[in-house]
């Protein structure tokens, strides 16, 4: 393992680490207000289907097409969000029951949609998806500018924004501090006259339109056109990631960047001396192992948001 | 309530009956004056662009060089589920239909059950040499002769680009798969015995992204071309030659199975240099040929190689030079006459 080695593994890192963090923001602002959303991985197959259905019919008109995936992407899991938001606030159902739905929905759903406007089972392939940039001037910088500037799929930037308003909403904002307080004592908020309804009803939605965005920048950058395989567990991933980054925007990232290396490593393996002995198979599992043994060391000493997952009972003191 | 049960039962009492009726006659009585073939797809559907849609053509093909009608003398079923493999499989054999044929391996199991069901039905499965039945014919290929001949292509345009590294993609590591990259290694020794070869395996045969990521260090690390046998992960390592070449820094992939040119496409040019193509067409045209004169070769497992042009390159190469390609055309007539042969292993 040298330098060089090192720098070439940047890029592909953050393009497998971009939605893992996206989807784990998603979640935060999610289980910030107490509702637990381990529909993540569904609603990111609906924002992957989404964008890549709207890139594949717009690329022969306009060059905008894969941003346009990206808004639709965006849109669509918002939308898908509100059915989880509507079972779990409205009807008060079991949080994990509907986030479950949603994840057995999602596969099916998308599938039958593929059927209806493609005709097969999967969309049809686009031709390029979202393109890689080189910043200029700053992919001089000696070091970190190959890290960071060269040949970067630009959506890496959007979840390097997305973390710092994140953060900013989350911890220094009034909204932040009543969604959290939602999440934290819910009868509490209510009592100083936080209306919980909306606030996890904004919680839930956040979290679509961000997890709906990881599904679509995952789908434009990482495949050629979106079939019931393309996110493959990228969400539960991205669960991983918010236990592991202790539900802060900054532990997120890091951990979503874990999560990215951790896969890039298995690439890269067999050229690394110490790691070329072991069986390939062991780098094929190793994301997964890697996944546990994060959450093994780091979820004891994780603390989250206290009625996460909590029915929102009014008369409950 | 008891109705209900009563007629439950009724139901299925009929429904075992009529299985066991269309057992009894399973053996033929009436003499047959037209030749019927079927063909049932996997999920991948008739329009796939691959196997389903390569074996239909061989079908078409045939059908009409023997006047047959399309739609009753030779037909097609798609499977919308694994679960539809037998039940389409035993439709086409409860209409006695002369042959039916079954693209890749994904049909070994259900063919196994459905060719004890009907002993007397002519079946055949393709890419696969696992079902030991009298009445399935068996297709394999010769993966390592026709990847020979994408390796000659390429180690004599590195040589001409002045470029000494080329790649392999595999999808996952076991003898078929190794037969391309043993092919491949060999072909491009033949022509540029100085030339380094990468080789990966992506450990998944759908994982575009794995393509992607090992495609981008095998370029970053100077690979000039590279060759896929990983089905859906290869088109990963072609979209990513296609946006370096798009972007001037250029670089070429070999598609595998079926003429890749179009997935290459970026302008009017495309990152595709060639392609290895299982002839799958071709094993369903011969086998129905075999069987309409009364030779089906039930229970053998038959070989299509350069020899009978069950593999090789596609006949339109618009990326290669016209001295490649007769190269390359030398060495398929080498291997095709026995005077060459092209080892299944790669050398360690």
């Amino acid at each position: 393992m040298n330098l060089g080695m090192i720098l070439e593994m940047f890029p592909i890192a953050l393009m497998f680490g971009a939605p893992i963090v996206m989807a784990a923001l998603g979640g935060l602002f999610s289980e910030r207000s107490g509702v637990t959303n381990i529909a993540l991985e569904g609603i990111m197959m609906i924002g992957a289907f989404a964008g890549a259905s709207v890139t594949v019919v717009l690329e022969p008109i306009t060059a905008m097409a894969p941003w346009l995936g990206l808004l639709t992407g965006v849109a669509a899991g918002m939308l898908f969000s509100l059915l989880h938001a509507f079972t779990s606030i409205h009807l008060k159902a079991d949080q994990i029951i509907s986030g479950t739905a949603l994840n057995i929905l999602a596969g099916g759903l998308t599938i039958y949609l593929c059927q209806i406007l493609f005709h097969q089972q999967r969309t049809r392939a686009f031709s390029y998806g979202l393109r890689k940039v080189t910043v200029p001037l700053l992919s001089k910088i000696p070091i970190v500018g190959p890290m960071l500037f060269y040949e970067m799929y630009p959506t890496f930037y959007v979840a390097i924004a997305l973390v710092v308003v994140t953060w900013f909403v989350v911890f220094k904002t009034p909204f932040g501090l009543r969604l959290r307080s939602c999440g934290e004592h819910p009868q509490a908020a209510a009592s100083m006259g936080i209306n919980v309804y909306s606030m996890r009803y904004a919680g839930v939605i956040a979290s679509g339109a961000l997890a709906g965005l990881a599904g679509a920048t995952m789908v434009l950058t990482q495949d050629i056109q979106y079939t019931v395989t393309s996110i493959h567990g990228t969400g539960f991933i991205a669960l991983a990631s918010l236990v592991f980054g202790k539900w802060n925007p900054w532990g997120v990232l890091g951990a979503g960047m874990f999560f990215g290396f951790s896969q890039t490593l298995s690439y890269y393996a067999k050229d690394i001396k110490i790691l070329a002995s072991l069986p390939l198979e062991v780098f094929y599992a190793l994301p997964y192992v890697l996944t546990i043994a994060a959450l093994v060391v780091f979820a004891g000493k994780s603390v989250g948001p206290k009625a996460n997952g909590e029915i929102y009972d009014q008369g409950k003191r | 309530m008891k109705y209900r049960t009563f007629f439950a039962v009724l139901l299925i009492a009929a429904l075992a009956f009529t299985g066991c009726a269309k057992e009894e006659k399973a053996a033929p009585v009436a003499a047959k004056p037209a030749f019927k073939v079927g063909l049932v797809t996997d999920l991948g559907g008739i329009d796939d662009k691959s196997f389903n849609q390569g074996t239909w053509e061989g079908i078409i093909r045939f059908g009409e060089e023997n006047g047959l009608v399309k739609g009753t003398d030779y037909k097609y079923l798609q499977s919308g589920a694994e679960a539809d493999y037998v039940p389409n499989l035993s439709t086409f054999a409860d209409e006695k239909l002369d042959l039916i044929v079954a693209p890749g391996f994904l049909f070994a199991n259900a063919m196994g059950e459905v060719a004890e069901k009907y002993p007397q039905q002519k079946l055949m499965i393709i890419d696969d040499s696992s079902v030991q039945k009298p009445n399935v014919v068996c297709a394999v290929f010769a993966e390592h002769e026709g990847s020979y001949l994408v390796g000659v292509a390429a180690g004599l345009k590195a040589k001409a680009d002045g470029k000494n590294v080329l790649g392999f993609i595999g999808g996952m590591q076991f003898p078929l798969i190794e037969k391309f990259q043993a092919g491949f290694e060999q072909g491009v020794k033949a022509v540029y015995p100085e030339a380094k070869i990468l080789v990966d395996y992506a450990g998944d045969f759908g994982a575009p992204d794995k393509g992607q990521a090992l495609a981008q260090k095998q370029f970053n690390a100077g690979a000039y071309i590279i060759f896929h046998a990983a089905g859906g992960t290869g088109n990963g390592m072609i979209k990513e030659a296609k946006e370096r070449s798009e972007k001037g820094d250029v670089r070429w992939a070999i598609g595998v199975d079926k003429d890749q040119y179009t997935d290459g496409l970026y302008g009017d040019k495309s990152a595709v240099l060639t392609s290895m193509m299982k002839r799958v067409d071709v094993a369903a045209y011969e086998v129905a040929k075999m069987t309409m004169a009364g030779q089906f070769p039930g229970g053998q497992t038959l070989v299509f190689s350069l020899k009978n042009a069950g593999v090789g390159i596609p006949n339109e190469n618009p990326n290669l030079s016209a001295d490649i390609v007769s190269a390359v055309n030398d060495y398929a007539a080498k291997i095709a006459s026995g005077a060459l042969v092209v080892s299944e292993i790669p050398a360690k």
